[in-house]
């Protein structure tokens, strides 16, 4: 569904990703993992455009997506829940999902998509009118998610889901990848948890300054010694 | 039926308009009359009502800061006034079957789309290359441009250079009114369309807009270039009510001026901006009532501070209410709040 061949970015004279070759597969979770500046967010803002390859192609369904406006990524069946979640603060929760929604016309169908997402999180439900700035940083998590779905897509992006939030929140962002999974979204998750990752995936890349070290099924790579060693503490 | 209500809302605030404008002429309007000078200061709150509601649609609502909005009422001013002198009698002349009135109306209007049209070109020009920048460098660059189109007039002679240009005075209060009415309620559509709710998500964060789908740089240029057309028809009304331009109107202190307006108002707020214009007009006329005061030999006279005091109070306000009196919401809100009152609400974390 999804490929990155031999892709290569600088920010400026700084090579930030090097040779990168991912593979995101219909119907999967693939998680890319990786420490601080490894290159994951970079990796995120290649797929959709904010930053072009200085070598190598994105190609998204067959289709090199590499050059094509970020905003035309959304009609083509990609969405993305961005890292630090930002939901527009003066929006109302049902206001953010109506933008979620921006690029469709079925009235009836987003409503309906909108329920979906209530249930997915009822807590969402709860605030519907309130502002997304006075949300918690769990509850934004969970608005941004569900908005990305409102569009629809064939392929999340989800840019660390569970940064800086809770424990038990985190446990609950998890089970819904779980379920937007199951309700057919093909997911590409970028973590810093690794441990979750790692259990709510098919397949995993592990990212080491700009290059991937490491790849496979996402199993075997937490029973791996050396991932175990550098990413799971123990 | 909300078509209904509006229209009937529009009869009367166009009745309301007319009997004021008839209450302007020498004779009155069944005894009640209104002088040169009050009439001025409420053409003067519906002109800046133009360039405040505008002004926000670029400022408030898709959070661009731009503070050239003067420039661009210079060239809606400049262009239309050179069609009215050169043109205005011929076309009066040849529809003088029509009536006087119906003819110098239809002149005004040509004037008025011709002054849209030239100003959305020229904040087309503007906004494509500056739009790319954010903040204060958006700031200064419109600063700037607004000042260029300034010294531009300047120097063309045929539109009067630096001794000013005289012009028909096709434009009253009726008209100015109307149009005041139309900006806002197009501005106000505009707000609560699709589009507006594309440009509000820019200004909430552009990022995220881009990720819903939306073209962050075509609606940015598209607001600025209405916000633009709108202050190039409050430059028409303004050409044709004054009768006399001078390129001193539209100095930067004027752009200030817009930006006041809407910041005390409060940046995204419909009735906000409406508020804001008001206030700026009428508060430093108030202060000139301001009486003597009388403390031993010496006479204070307050109401010749009334621009340092008017000042003060500016400042007040933005300390004590830094987002404006309104802040983001609507004068109508308030109706709204005790509406709602039994429903339950979510608490806050």
């Amino acid at each position: 569904m999804l490929t990155l061949e031999n892709v290569s970015v600088s920010y400026g004279a700084i090579e930030a990703l090097t040779d990168i070759n991912l593979q995101v597969n219909q119907g999967e979770v693939v998680t890319l993992i990786g420490a601080n500046g490894a290159g994951k967010t970079t990796t995120l803002r290649t797929i959709t455009s904010l930053l072009s390859p200085r070598e190598g192609r994105v190609m998204f369904e067959g289709k090199e997506i590499s050059s094509i406006a970020a905003h035309k990524l959304l009609p083509m069946g990609i969405a993305m829940s961005p890292e630090g979640r930002g939901v527009f603060a003066n929006l109302s929760v049902r206001e953010n999902l109506e933008m979620g929604a921006y690029i469709r016309k079925d009235k009836k169908e987003i409503a309906d998509d909108m329920e979906k997402g209530f249930l997915m999180f009822p807590r969402l439900k709860e605030r519907e009118q309130q502002k997304a700035g006075t949300l918690s940083g769990g509850e934004q998590q969970m608005l941004a998610m569900v908005r990305a779905l409102m569009s629809r897509p064939r392929l999340l992006l989800l840019d660390e889901p569970s940064l800086g939030l809770a424990p038990l929140v985190v446990h609950r962002i998890f089970e819904a990848i779980d379920e937007i999974r199951a309700g057919g979204t093909t997911i590409l998750l970028v973590e810093q948890n690794a441990n979750a990752a790692l259990h709510h995936s098919d397949r995993a890349y592990v990212l080491e300054t700009g290059r991937i070290v490491m790849e496979g099924d996402s199993k075997q790579l937490a029973a791996d010694p050396r991932v175990k060693e550098a990413y799971l503490g123990e | 039926m909300n078509w209904v209500k509006s229209i009937i809302v529009g009869i009367i605030a166009i009745a309301i308009l007319y009997v004021l404008n008839a209450a302007m002429s020498a004779t009155g309007f069944f005894g009640i009359g209104i002088d040169d000078y009050q009439s001025r200061l409420l053409v003067f709150i519906a002109i800046n009502v133009i360039l405040a509601t505008s002004l926000n649609l670029i400022n408030g609502f898709t959070g661009q800061f731009s503070i050239g909005h003067a420039g661009f009422m210079a060239v809606g001013a400049y262009a239309s006034a050179y069609f009215t002198v050169t043109h205005g009698k011929a076309i009066e002349t040849s529809l003088s079957g029509l009536g006087e009135t119906v003819a110098s109306s239809i002149v005004l209007l040509l004037a008025i789309g011709i002054g849209a049209l030239v100003a959305a070109i020229a904040g087309l020009i503007v906004g494509i290359p500056s739009l790319r920048l954010k903040g204060d460098y958006l700031a200064i660059v419109t600063l700037g441009f607004a000042e260029i189109i300034r010294i531009v007039i300047l120097n063309i002679d045929a539109v009067g250079g630096a001794t000013g240009y005289q012009v028909p005075g096709y434009a009253n209060f009726l008209w100015i009114g109307i149009f005041a009415i139309i900006t806002v309620v197009v501005i106000h559509n505009i707000v609560k369309s699709d589009a507006g709710r594309a440009l509000i998500s820019i200004r909430e964060d552009e990022l995220a807009a881009e990720a819903m789908g939306v073209n962050v740089t075509r609606y940015k240029v598209t607001s600025f270039v209405i916000g633009s057309a709108f202050a190039g028809v409050s430059g028409v009304l303004f050409a044709h009510y004054n009768k006399f331009l001078s390129t001193n109107d539209f100095q930067f202190i004027k752009s200030f001026e817009i930006i006041i307006m809407i910041v005390i108002g409060g940046m995204g707020s419909m009735t906000g901006a409406i508020l804001g214009a008001i206030i700026v007009t009428l508060l430093p006329e108030i202060l000139r009532l301001l009486p003597a005061i009388q403390i031993g030999e010496t006479t204070f006279q307050f109401a010749d501070l009334r621009l340092v005091i008017f000042a003060l109070i500016l400042i007040l306000t933005m300390i004590l209410r830094p987002q404006g009196i309104l802040g983001t919401t609507e004068f109508t809100d308030f109706f709204k709040r005790f509406r709602r009152a039994d429903k339950p609400t979510g608490g806050l974390e």
